[in-house]
């Protein structure tokens, strides 16, 4: 089953709290451009595992590859 | 079982390298445009950095991540610390954080300048330590 940006932007939209999401991607690469108060004194290591724990396992599997962009606020 | 080689040999590389890439292919054949960029932005810097190549034994990737909480690669660790991957080093790279982080000090002067770097070092083959 292939994998639509619109996913991608409903699930972290639904996984993080108060987030909005740009996505991006042609079915194998996405970038992911994320927002939310969230991230607010998380580094930026803090911040990128908060998307990638969006969608586990599936990172380098059925979603070949996320590029993540992430923003403090929304 | 308590024992984990593969676990202690990545440990170990992390512990013993200050700048260290786990990378998809070598510094010189990249296999991933993620790994290449990674690359790309530390020889820019003429870092010296060891890196492994994940990709001839599957166990290396799921160690790795399992030690880092980090799901992807690369993985660029400096002094034990895991930096981030292609996206973070990227932004760091461009805001001058990855300079500071490495000690380089693009701008300052005040620190050493990063010269008589040695020779970089050899790409680091965790399978041959076990």
């Amino acid at each position: 089953m292939s994998v639509t940006p619109e996913e991608l932007k409903d699930r972290i939209e639904s996984g993080i709290p108060d987030c909005s999401a740009d996505v991006t991607g042609d079915g194998h690469h996405f970038t992911a451009v994320v927002s939310s108060p969230a991230f607010g004194g998380l580094s930026r290591i803090a911040q990128h595992r908060l998307v990638y724990d969006v969608f586990g396992s599936e990172l380098g599997g059925r979603i070949h590859a996320l590029s993540i962009q992430t923003k403090d606020g929304r | 079982m308590t024992e984990n080689p593969m676990r202690e040999a990545i440990q170990t590389a992390i512990s013993e390298n200050p700048v260290i890439l786990f990378m998809k292919g070598t510094p010189e054949q990249p296999a991933c445009g993620f790994s290449a960029r990674t690359v790309a932005v530390l020889q820019s810097l003429g870092q010296p950095f060891a890196a492994v190549d994940v990709l001839p034994d599957q166990r290396i990737r799921q160690e790795l991540s399992a030690l880092s909480s980090w799901p992807t690669i690369p993985q660029l660790f400096v002094e034990g610390e895991l930096v981030g991957g292609c996206d973070i080093v990227m932004e760091m790279y461009q805001s001058g954080e990855l300079q500071q982080t490495l000690g380089l000090d693009a701008g300052g002067g005040e620190q050493e300048p990063p010269e008589a770097a040695p020779a970089q070092a050899p790409p680091l083959s965790i399978e041959n330590r076990l």
